[in-house]
């Protein structure tokens, strides 16, 4: 495989609970190409992160069902432990929500960094601090980081830190969990734009930038993803996504968005009545369907996903009879 | 600044110095000379970076925390001066807050009414009939009362919570709410819902809103009035229009350079560094040392050098 860094197919992964089971991702398709950057998008609970742990980490109770997951031809859904392991850092790699807060106060940055190498058995010599040094410039740190404590550091210097070290052994595949959330305008601009240079040095091949905020992914993402409970709603090129939405879901949060120059007094945005559905047992159909101003019958039934153009899918019974309705600006 | 008869608030020169530590102790300025008015239903955005102080402009609103220096004027009267239980009490039934975790505003034991019953016992709201006040309130808000009314806070969601935190202030017919950072923890798709309300509800009931945010675009949408902070400092204050169009403090420029916004991409051929910001601030005060805060046209003032 070439043009894929990441296949996956027909994924579902629940936890596990005493009450039933948490379709968090269920029957969730897509690729991820060679130099691209992936922006996945959806409201808070949708299965994001969890869609994340299912590549690298599947504690309980969270459980892999089915579906496939070839990673530069590695079918990892299927590798033991051990094997996997041998994959983290070097080919795929992590930057977990929070991780901002897994500092631990009372260590210096140096040996936050040394002791997460070692965790992955990494000789923490003075050629791999070099190396740390030469990263820590790229990110516009200056060395001497190496030796405060994290609480002398503001967030997006931290996070700064955590993208230097996740990315140290140039893996071909980086997933970026909510990595702009907590951080100030500023620095969420220079944290998302690193991601993006990180690929253009070839550092990273490809990376999937997780963020519930669309406005962000517009800036970086060279397609965007969007789920809804759980589901795969939509991928596209995201000028397609932004301006040709095919989801209704998709319409209605951009819909949504605020943005500099638009006042409720002059023009009144809408949002989206209700709440997404709990996850817990939940039935069949399409899972935005109590919130659809489009439903009809029909969507009692898992909607299939269908494509739309050249890299861009949509699952819903009735994107194509809605076309034009979900274009343009509304 | 506005001299108006709809001023109903008027805070002058406020300062706040935090003490920490007894033996060597350290002080913060989280709050320095800040001076803005607030008219009747009207809705001002406080703006800022984390740390800027803007909870803290919130909390000496709301008596939470001791002035340092300033005065906050409420009816004609410099609310530090107001001690006693009683007048407290009164000033309480006019100026609420509503705070960035709505989960923890509510108490997981009890059912969300008790946050009404609270209010009942504590003010004389003048009602009649409390509950059918309730029931109008939510549906003000709308909530079903049916649906609302008798659960616990863990089965309703953040969105729903912050609205009957919204139908209690109406209820109260507050004069001033401070909304700290309210919307933060919700999802686009329902977050302007909360939001329409929010504006609605000002200009039906003649609610004044400071809105705190970190959010611009939020901020933008709405409020008539705008305050921009900066460590502490009142940089850039006035209408909210005037400020986006003629952005004139280096850090406010920042802001709408830095903002995502879709429809609109970051020029990536400008080197975008935060650090930078820290010069860029020290050297506009240095270029406009002595000027201070200046109106540089009507309802559009900016802090030119920090001295
Ligand atoms: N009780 C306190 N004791 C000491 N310092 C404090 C206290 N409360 C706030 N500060 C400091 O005052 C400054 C302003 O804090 P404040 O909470 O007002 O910021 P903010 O603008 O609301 O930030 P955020 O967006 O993170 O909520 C910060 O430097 C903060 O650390
Ligand atoms: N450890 C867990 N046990 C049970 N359910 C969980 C657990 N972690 C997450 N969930 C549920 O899985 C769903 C998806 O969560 P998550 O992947 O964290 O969403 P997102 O990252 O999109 O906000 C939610 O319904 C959430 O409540
Ligand atoms: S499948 Fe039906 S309910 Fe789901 S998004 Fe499409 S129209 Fe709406
Ligand atoms: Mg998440
Ligand atoms: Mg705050």
């Amino acid at each position: 495989m070439s043009e894929n860094i990441l296949e996956v197919k027909n994924l579902r992964a629940y936890y596990d609970i005493l009450k039933g089971q948490v379709k968090a991702v269920d029957n969730v398709t897509f690729n991820l190409k060679n130099g691209e950057i992936l922006g996945l998008a959806g409201e808070s609970g949708c299965g994001k992160s969890t869609l994340a742990s299912t590549f690298i980490s599947r504690k309980k109770p969270l459980k892999y069902i089915s579906g496939e997951v070839d990673l530069v031809g590695n079918k990892i859904m299927k590798m033991s432990e051990k094997e996997f392991k041998k994959l983290r850092l070097r080919t795929i790699s992590l930057i977990p929500q929070y991780a901002l807060d897994a500092f631990s106060p009372t260590k210096k940055i140096k040996t936050y960094i040394a002791d997460l190498a070692g965790q992955h058995g990494i000789k923490t010599n003075k050629k791999f601090f070099d190396k740390v040094k030469e990263r820590l410039d790229l990110v516009n740190l200056d060395e001497s980081v190496l030796n405060r404590y994290s609480i002398e550091l503001s967030g997006g210097m931290k996070q700064r830190v955590i993208m230097v070290i996740s990315t140290i052994l140039d893996p071909e595949f980086l997933i970026a969990d909510e990595i702009t959330s907590a951080l100030d305008v500023s620095s969420q601009r220079f944290v998302a734009t690193m991601l993006a240079n990180l690929r253009d040095l070839g550092i990273i091949k490809s990376a999937i930038f997780i963020t519930h905020d669309l406005s962000i992914l517009y800036q970086i993402a060279d397609r965007i993803m969007i789920m809804y409970a759980g589901n795969f709603a939509e991928i596209g090129p995201t000028d397609e996504i932004v301006a040709n939405p095919r989801h209704p879901y998709t319409r209605a949060l951009i819909d949504s968005l605020p943005k500099v120059g638009i006042q409720y007094k002059d023009k009144r945005l809408s949002g989206i009545e209700g709440t997404p559905p709990h996850l817990l047992d939940i039935e069949e159909g399409c899972r935005f369907r109590q919130r659809c101003p489009y439903a009809i019958n029909k969507c009692e039934e898992n909607p299939e996903r269908e494509q739309v153009a050249e890299g861009h899918y949509v699952s819903c019974w009735r994107w194509k009879e809605l076309g034009s309705d979900l274009s343009g600006q509304k | 600044m506005a001299k108006n008869k709809d001023v109903i608030m008027s805070v002058k020169n406020l300062s706040k110095v935090f003490k920490s530590g007894i033996l060597n102790p350290e002080y913060t300025v989280a709050a320095k000379d800040i001076s803005f008015d607030i008219e009747k239903g009207k809705i001002i955005s406080l703006i800022g970076e984390s740390g800027s102080g803007k909870t803290t402009v919130g909390k000496l609103i709301l008596k939470l925390i001791e002035v340092s220096e300033g005065e906050i004027i409420y009816k004609g009267k410099n609310i530090s001066k107001i001690n006693d239980k009683e007048e407290t009490q009164q000033y309480y039934r006019r100026v609420q807050g509503i705070f960035q975790d709505p989960f923890a505003t509510f108490n997981p034991l009890y059912r969300v009414d008790r946050v009404f019953d609270l209010i009942f016992d504590s003010f004389d709201l003048g009602f009649e009939d409390k509950d059918q006040a309730i029931r109008d309130a939510l549906y003000d808000v709308n909530l079903n009362p049916d649906r609302t009314l008798g659960k616990f806070p863990h089965q309703l969601s953040g969105g729903q919570l912050q609205r009957l935190l919204i139908a209690r202030a109406l209820l109260m017919d507050v004069d001033i709410l401070i909304a700290d950072e309210l919307i933060s923890m919700l999802d686009a798709s329902t977050r302007i819902g909360v939001l329409n309300l929010l504006v609605e509800s000002c200009k039906k009931h003649g609610m004044a809103v400071i809105f705190i945010t970190h959010d611009l675009n939020l901020g933008y949408y709405i409020s008539d009035k705008s305050l921009i902070m900066y460590k502490g400092r009142l940089v850039e204050r006035g209408d909210t229009k005037k400020i986006y169009e003629n952005a004139t403090h280096p850090y406010t420029q920042m802001l709408f350079e830095a903002v995502p916004e879709i429809g609109e991409r970051w020029d990536p051929d400008e080197e975008f560094l935060p650090e930078q910001i820290v010069n860029d601030v020290q050297k506009f005060y240095k270029e406009n040392a002595g000027k201070g805060f200046v109106e540089i046209e009507e309802d559009h003032s900016v802090l030119f050098s920090d001295k």
